[in-house]
């Protein structure tokens, strides 16, 4: 059984069709890259697959695990080991980043019907993790990303995504806006977590973070619909020639 | 003018007869009643409150606030009642310097510890005070509440009976809050209090207040009219935490005035949770040059409860600061108002007074009325102020979900952040677990925190879990 299935999906949003039949199966271990220009979908399937719920499925399945994920609310998909890096971070003003972090995955594990941890297991664990993202443990004692720089932010993700452990981690542009220090330790962070149990989907717009996290496959989603599928050395290609060809020429013609 | 105000008592008034015998039934037995300054206040006041009456939409001061319903209302003196320290206990703040029970606005002494204060400190009932110590309550007692402008406060004073009376000597500190809890029974007809406080802090003195009024028994139409006056001398620190978690069909009118000497450093904490209607007045004034004052308060409405914050700042000395923070959650029908009124005198250069309102909306029909008012007669100041009105955000919402936590505790902790924004602000830290944990009770019970509304029927299978 795949980890992931998606089949035919089609998505509107606001009356607007955004995917027009997707078809995408991940397996456990893979790291698969979804590539594409602004406004093709990509991040709208990564919210779909986080359930938001101002994303209407019109068409399609989703299977997580055989479940269908069409069926679960956020914070199902959630326990069930799926975890979307936001590519625009919440500021949450009031709610310590460190505490916020205990009580997701303690609601994860509840779920799960495993045992609550206590702040004194938690906190060498998160430690760990700190040092794992080049972190600053005194950003943890504030608000949830409040007043964190971008970089900061994004770190934080991945700083989550550690501490969750998800069986399958979707990266929404997490390289956008990042400095090369900035992506180094984002990748180094997401590659240590690269595991045969876990698959990753890397939602980008470019080329320069699959140097550092490289992937099995690589998509290009272009108007709703993926048109091109192939190896990391499709993404070089892309990087290169830019995505217009991609919608002109055939599949497999430069093969 | 007085001619409107007399025309205003007969179209909403049950009439003032059923005033006069109250009061008259009431001065029969009335504490001090012999002595000529007292009973001066009571009548002048009785007769102000006769002259003006209850007030209408058409005063600016209630423009938002109709309280026809408390003026319809043919109320009489609550009985004795009888409690025993079982029943009170639930509803006690933990760690006190001292606790004083009020049930039916007499002061239960069987129920209270006033025992193991410093020397200096004086805490005792107001009605004991008036008799074994006249001369002392004189000087402070009515001074500053003021009977002219408020029809509430003119009420309470002729019908001042009991109360806390809290001293503090010169240099006196007491850490922990002294804790008064005001409990009104469930009786068969419609029913009135007045409370009646009087703190005075002396030059260099440090204390802390709260006042926590609570429903015992089932719903019933009570009447809690209550005033406070807070004399803080030179270099005082003080603080006053209010609580109201009435059941919702009480009336409740708080009104606290707050005189402030030289470089007085004082506090009003208000926590509005229950209630059907409720006005909350605050009146700090600074009288004396470098004063400080932080006016902090949080109301939570829900059902068809109304929650009026009435601010009134007073810069009356030079080189003094106001602060004052209100945020408001909202839901159901609830209606929210807060007002605040900021004047400062000609005498009053080098003030900085800042205001700001925050208030969350969690229900189409819950609303929030918010009104600045600023009166500068002063030209070298500085004052802000502004209001924001917001629902809850659903990208914070589904951030937190994402992460697998529950709609249900997601709204539940974005709640508990906006009220921890005024939580964090109150300096006791026994009020302040006081008040975090009767706001993490309440907001189980809020709507506005289920995924649609006409749910609660989850939220309260999810109470008996926790509570489980």
């Amino acid at each position: 059984m795949s980890l992931l299935e998606i089949k035919n999906l089609h998505v509107t949003v606001g009356g607007n069709e955004i995917l027009k039949g997707i078809d995408l199966t991940v397996n456990a271990g893979e790291v698969h890259s979804i590539m594409g220009p602004n406004g093709s979908g990509k991040s709208t399937l990564a919210q779909v697959l986080a359930r938001r719920d101002a994303y209407h499925v019109t068409e399609g399945s989703i299977l997580f695990e055989g479940k269908d994920l069409l069926e679960m609310k956020p914070e199902e998909a959630a326990c069930e080991g799926l975890f979307l890096a936001f590519q625009y971070p919440v500021e949450i003003p009031g709610i310590g980043n460190t505490y916020f972090l205990r009580s997701a995955l303690n609601a994860q594990r509840k779920y799960r019907g495993e045992e609550e941890m206590d702040a004194m297991d938690f906190l060498p664990m998160f430690k760990e993790k700190l040092k794992l993202l080049e972190m600053d443990d005194k950003l943890m004692n504030r608000s949830l990303n409040e007043g964190f720089s971008g970089g900061e932010k994004k770190r934080n993700e991945i700083l989550q995504m550690a501490v969750l452990e998800p069986k399958l981690a979707i990266l929404d542009e997490t390289d956008s806006g990042l400095d090369i220090d900035a992506l180094r330790i984002v990748a180094e962070g997401v590659n240590s977590l690269r595991s045969p149990g876990r698959a990753m989907v890397v939602v980008t717009h470019y080329q320069r973070l699959l140097n550092y996290i490289v992937p099995d496959f690589v998509h290009v989603l272009v108007d709703g619909r993926i048109v091109r599928s192939g190896g990391k050395e499709l993404a070089l290609e892309l990087e290169e020639r830019g995505y217009s060809w991609t919608e002109h020429e055939p599949v497999g013609a430069r093969a | 003018m007085r001619e409107t105000a007399v025309a205003t008592v007969a179209d909403t008034n049950t009439g003032l007869e059923s005033w006069l015998e109250n009061f008259t039934e009431f001065t029969k037995t009335a504490v001090g009643q012999k002595l000529p300054w007292l009973k001066r206040l009571r009548e002048d006041a009785f007769e102000r409150f006769c002259e003006v009456g209850f007030p209408t939409t058409r005063d600016e001061d209630w423009r938002f606030t109709n309280v026809s319903a408390i003026a319809r209302t043919s109320f009489r003196a609550a009985g004795a009642a009888e409690l025993t320290a079982e029943e009170v206990a639930p509803y006690g703040a933990a760690g006190a310097a001292a606790d004083l029970v009020f049930v039916n606005g007499r002061f239960a002494r069987e129920l209270s510890r006033v025992d193991g204060l410093p020397k200096g400190v004086t805490v005792a009932s107001l009605r004991e005070r008036i008799e074994s110590h006249p001369a002392e309550v004189e000087t402070h007692l009515g001074r500053y509440a003021d009977t002219q402008r408020d029809p509430f406060v003119a009420l309470n004073t002729a019908f001042i009976g009991d109360g806390a009376y809290v001293h503090m000597a010169r240099g006196v500190v007491v850490d922990a809050p002294i804790y008064l809890l005001y409990l009104s029974t469930k009786e068969d007809t419609a029913t009135m209090t007045h409370p009646r406080n009087l703190i005075v802090a002396e030059d260099e003195s440090q204390v802390a207040v709260i006042e926590d009024y609570a429903s015992v028994g089932g719903e019933c139409i009570a009447f809690s009219n209550a005033v406070t006056e807070l004399i803080a001398g030179e270099s005082t620190v003080a603080q006053h935490y209010l609580i109201e978690r009435e059941h919702l069909k009480a009336f409740n009118v708080s009104t606290l005035r707050i005189q402030q000497g030289r470089s007085a450093n004082v506090a009003s904490h208000s926590l509005l949770l229950g209630g059907g209607l409720v006005r909350n007045n605050v009146h700090p004034v600074l009288a004396g040059d470098g004063g400080e004052c932080l006016i902090n308060g949080l109301f939570l409405g829900t059902g068809r409860q109304h929650l009026d914050n009435y601010m009134h700042v007073e810069h009356a000395a030079p080189h003094c600061g106001s602060r004052q923070f209100y945020n408001g959650i909202l839901d159901g029908h609830s209606h929210g108002v807060f007002h605040g009124r900021i004047v400062v005198h000609k005498i009053a250069q080098k003030t900085d007074a800042k205001q700001t309102n925050r208030n969350l909306l969690l229900s189409d029909d819950a609303q929030i009325d918010t009104k600045p008012q600023l009166e500068i007669y002063a030209d070298d100041v500085k004052c802000t102020h502004g209001a924001t009105i917001g629902q809850i955000e659903e990208n914070a919402l589904f951030y937190l979900q994402s992460r697998g936590i529950s709609e249900v505790e997601a709204r539940k902790l974005l709640l508990m952040a906006f009220a921890e924004e005024c939580v964090e602000r109150m300096q006791s830290n026994v009020a302040r677990a006081h008040a975090q944990r009767l706001i993490g009770e309440h907001l189980l019970f809020t709507e506005g925190i289920a995924p649609q509304s006409g749910n609660l029927g989850r939220i309260v299978e999810r109470v008996v879990e926790e509570v489980g």
